[in-house]
């Protein structure tokens, strides 16, 4: 293979990599090369990801990214970053008529303000290499709704236009920054969504692939964001989601 | 704990009479939005989770208010 698709020489931070997608992107990443770093609150979890990675030379940094003060301790732990991917995230069902200030407040938090702020961090002290890689996981929900996800839908729509405009904004020292936004995938985030196993169900035959993501799926796309083959994408939001925005 | 119970089913379900015996999943409102709307509305009021296969079992707004006075004895 093209060794352009290699990550071999990166350091790349994850968040959310206690589970989930973000643990599949720690481990394909480390399988192709890459030196990587995990964050998310759940130490366990983060090192059932580290015993899961290939090689040796990776590292976890335990923080909530919903509270500033651990944003900022984590920014200075760091190294100079390759690579960043932006995973974390949660999902709360609820009828706009329901929702409480606490609930809106800790998706945004999470999902897209702890991001931001990791990010200004890093910049600010200078820990991202030029033609490094920025990478979000948005979602499908962003695009195309479901009801009762309207906090999540937007707090993802607010990723979506933040990943564009730092885009631009970091184009001049080379650094990239792109979104994926995935439909379905099958990880416990699932079971926070509320979603009932009957419209589980229905909602498969809205894929034409005809099966829900698998965490590899996603990752895949990450690498691939993050390797020099991508070297002239920025600014794109990548849709995966098995045909379902097309269905 | 009883007036509670209704008035949050009132208002899930934008309904003025609640009865015992109703089948909530035949009012007019009903729908998978309500269905989550209900579960959430548990979980936060009472801090019981109940799942969906349970949920599906429970029909009346009688069963429902006794699982909720089981689990929260
Ligand atoms: N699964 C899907 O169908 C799907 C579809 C589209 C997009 N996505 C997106 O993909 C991303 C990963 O989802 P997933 O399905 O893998 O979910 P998941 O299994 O629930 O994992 C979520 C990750 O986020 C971390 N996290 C949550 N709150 C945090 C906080 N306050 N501080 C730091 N980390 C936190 C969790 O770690 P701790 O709990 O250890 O902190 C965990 O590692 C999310 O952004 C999600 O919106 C998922």
């Amino acid at each position: 293979m093209n060794d352009v698709f290699t990550l071999k020489g990166k350091e790349i931070l994850i968040t959310g990599a206690s589970k989930g997608i973000g643990r599949s992107i720690a481990v394909i990443c480390s399988k192709n090369g890459a030196e990587v770093h995990i964050t998310a609150r759940n130490s366990e979890g983060l090192e059932n990801t580290m015993n899961l990675m290939h090689t040796n030379g990776h590292d976890l940094h335990t923080a909530d990214l919903g509270i500033t003060e651990e944003v900022n301790a984590l920014a200075k732990e760091l190294p100079i970053l390759d690579g960043l991917v932006l995973n974390a995230g949660i999902v709360k069902t609820m009828p706009v008529r329901f929702i409480k200030e606490e609930g809106i407040d800790v998706t945004f938090d999470v999902n897209i303000k702890g991001s931001i702020l990791l990010i200004k961090q890093l910049l600010k002290l200078k820990k991202i290499r030029e033609n490094g890689s920025i990478c979000f996981i948005s979602s499908v929900a962003s695009k195309k709704m479901t009801v009762g996800n309207a906090i999540y839908s937007a707090s993802k729509g607010a990723i979506n236009s933040f990943t564009k405009s730092l885009a631009l904004e970091l184009a001049p020292k080379g650094i990239r920054v792109n979104a994926v936004l995935p439909g379905m995938v099958k990880t416990n985030i699932l079971q926070d969504s509320s979603i009932s196993e009957d419209d589980l169900k229905n909602h498969l035959n809205k894929y034409p692939i005809g099966r829900f993501g698998k965490p590899e799926d996603i990752s895949y796309l990450v690498v691939y964001l993050l390797s020099n083959a991508s070297a002239w994408m920025t600014g794109s939001l990548l849709t995966i989601d098995g045909g379902y925005s097309i269905s | 704990m009883e007036n509670d119970f209704i008035e949050i089913l009132k208002d899930v379900f934008e309904v003025d009479e609640i009865g015992f015996g109703d089948r909530f999943r035949d009012y007019d409102s009903w729908s998978s939005l309500t269905n989550i709307a209900l579960i959430a509305m548990l979980d936060d009021e009472y801090d019981i989770i109940i799942d969906d296969k349970e949920f599906r079992g429970i029909e009346t707004v009688e069963e429902l208010f006794n699982e909720i006075k089981i689990r929260t004895a």
